[in-house]
């Protein structure tokens, strides 16, 4: 699959305030490792994205430099329309990333002390704290806390500027599913109130239970920008494959149903929406021979949209032929 | 949604003053030290017992030294070689906080990287404080060494003042050594240092080739310049070029790796 497949977002700031986060034309590379190769990602407020993709796909990546704390080798990045660094220090921003540390000598309740003192206004510690669920072990030190209180910790840091925008990086590594389930509900209610949020996960099932819009990344490009229901459309699809000589990929582009064709030889492969239209038509307007109906699952097309075989699924359940 | 809200949020927002630098960060950083056990025992007990086993000798009280007696003399290096070591540790702290990876999530905040420095070498003068303080408090509540009050005061400040230089030092090595065995390695460089520096031993002791080299060591310059007030010698030159010349060594140092360590790649 080589074609980004784009579709609307439902929403747009149209001209009403700053965009959460532009990002345009950014790339960055580690040595060979090109880790984001051209991304143009635009969150409007309000939204809740999940950038989506394999370990090694860019994610991190992107977030970091959505955060300030890499700088792209080429391309904008905007956040409020000013600076990531500066967004940060007017709390516009807040992250909850992997690799965050928490001082071991303080206790809950200084750690958010500690932190609230740094913004020009914070929310009430203590009240962050109840809203995170760790008000009950406010005074015990961080050392003592379990994985899962140090990560509702690291959360309430982040809500304390009540930012515009919150970054998850992976948040739910780790957790329980009753945990996910109770992080995501907060989340979720947390963001009714206008906050964009933007999480970064591996996890195809909470993308789709958790984000209003879907970024797919593949080796550092986005491969695919819907809602959760549009990409679940498009990876629920079928491929219709058939031999069909000296055909072009701008004519079955216009093939009923198509959303991304592709020509290997005489053979045509047309990822269809609706494959009993784009078979149809295959069928009584052109040529085309040996037909074959492939459906896949939401993994293989998931694994096909950000894996590392530049070739289409091949399909493996075919359940109709004609 | 509510984007006009969050497009009139955005436009007031503003960055705290000073780059974050705050008093509740100072009141939580000096929590911190006394809540380790080791900071204070380096810092405040081991200098208390050192003047206690050295400061004290039978005749210390009546041998004249200077404008006071040798007993105050002894204190003062004392004093310096505690304070020193406690802003070393202080400053070296940082190697601790990256390791835990918080230096990492304080970028996720407003403060500055100026701002930062800035609490850890005020907390690191605030242990030093510290430790003077608690070996001048054993030294007036032993009645042995003896100065002018002026004496004490101008002594006791100079020793503070001048521990900043080790404040510096100590956030280098911070920044260069890893977090495992910073302290340890610390404490044997100070130890080491203050042999060279003449804090235990007058280096009249060693040849004078030797001399001409331990006179440039980071402890010499200030351990003259301390005992100062005290001896009524006179200022020579060559300490206070000492001091300038590796406060400017361990800034740069400090402030090279920090820029390493905290580079946007």
């Amino acid at each position: 699959m080589t074609q980004t497949a784009t579709f609307g977002t439902g929403r747009s700031a149209d001209g009403m305030g700053p965009l959460a986060v532009e990002l345009t034309g950014v790339h960055k590379s580690f040595g060979h490792v090109h880790a984001v190769d051209g991304v143009d990602l635009n969150l409007s407020s309000g939204e809740i994205v999940a950038i989506l993709g394999p370990n090694g796909a860019g994610k991190t990546s992107t977030i970091d430099i959505i955060l300030g704390l890499s700088q792209p080798d080429s391309g904008r990045v905007q956040v409020f329309g000013m600076h990531p660094r500066q967004a940060i220090s007017r709390g516009l921003v807040s992250a909850v990333m992997q690799t965050g540390g928490l001082l071991r000598d303080l206790t809950v309740f200084e750690t958010a002390e500690y932190t609230a003192s740094l913004f020009a206004r914070s929310q009430n510690p203590r009240e962050v704290l109840r809203t995170a669920g760790i008000a009950d072990i406010a005074d015990r030190r961080v050392n003592k806390c379990s994985g899962g209180e140090q990560q509702r910790l690291r959360f309430a840091l982040a809500l304390l500027s009540n930012p515009d925008l919150l970054v998850l990086d992976e948040p739910t590594t780790g957790m329980d599913v009753e945990g996910r389930r109770g992080f995501w509900a907060a989340i979720r209610k947390d963001a009714e109130n206008g906050r964009t949020v933007l999480f970064a996960t591996h996890y195809l099932e909470e993308a789709d239970a958790y984000a209003d819009r879907i970024v797919l990344l593949r080796h550092g490009k986005v491969v695919a920008d819907g809602t959760s229901s549009q990409i679940k459309a498009m990876t629920a699809g079928r491929i219709v494959r058939a031999t069909l000589p000296g055909a072009s990929e701008e004519a079955l582009r216009t093939v009923p149903g198509a959303d991304t064709v592709e020509v290997r030889g005489e053979t045509v492969l047309v990822h269809s929406n609706d494959s009993d239209a784009t078979a149809r038509y295959l069928l009584t307007q052109t040529a085309a021979k040996d037909l074959e109906i492939t459906a896949r699952g939401i993994e293989d097309a998931f694994i096909a949209l950000t894996g590392d075989d530049p070739e289409p699924a091949t399909p493996t359940s075919p359940w109709m032929t004609r | 949604m509510s984007t006009p809200t969050i497009a009139s949020d955005v436009a007031t927002r503003r960055a705290p003053a000073l780059g974050g630098f705050n008093l509740t960060l100072l009141k939580l950083e000096v929590r911190r030290l006394t809540r380790n056990p080791r900071t204070i025992i380096i810092a405040v007990v081991a200098p208390v017992v050192f003047f206690l086993l050295f400061g004290l000798n039978r005749s210390y009280d009546t041998i004249k030294y200077g404008h006071g007696n040798l007993s105050a003399f002894v204190m003062v290096s004392v004093a310096l070689y505690g304070a020193v070591l406690a802003t070393t540790f202080g400053g070296a702290m940082v190697s601790m906080e990256r390791s835990q990876g918080w230096s990492r999530q304080l970028r996720l905040t407003p403060l500055t990287p100026a701002a930062y420095i800035a609490i850890k070498v005020v907390t690191a003068l605030v242990l030093g404080a510290t430790s003077v303080a608690a070996v001048y408090i054993i030294g007036s509540l032993t009645h042995k060494a003896s100065m002018s009050a002026g004496l004490w005061i101008a002594t006791g400040f100079s020793v503070w003042v001048g521990s900043l230089l080790f404040a510096a030092f100590g956030l280098f090595m911070g920044y260069l050594l890893p977090a495992e065995n910073v302290m340890q390695l610390i404490g044997l460089i100070v130890g080491l240092l203050s042999f060279a520096g003449g804090l235990f031993i007058p280096i009249s002791q060693f040849a004078l080739a030797v001399q001409d080299v331990l006179k440039w060591t980071p402890l010499y310059g200030l351990n003259q310049l301390v005992h100062t007030p005290l001896l009524g010698n006179g200022v020579d030159w060559t300490w206070v070029v000492n001091v300038l010349g590796w406060l400017i060594i361990f800034s740069a140092g400090a402030m090279w790796r920090f820029r390493k360590d905290t580079a946007r790649v």
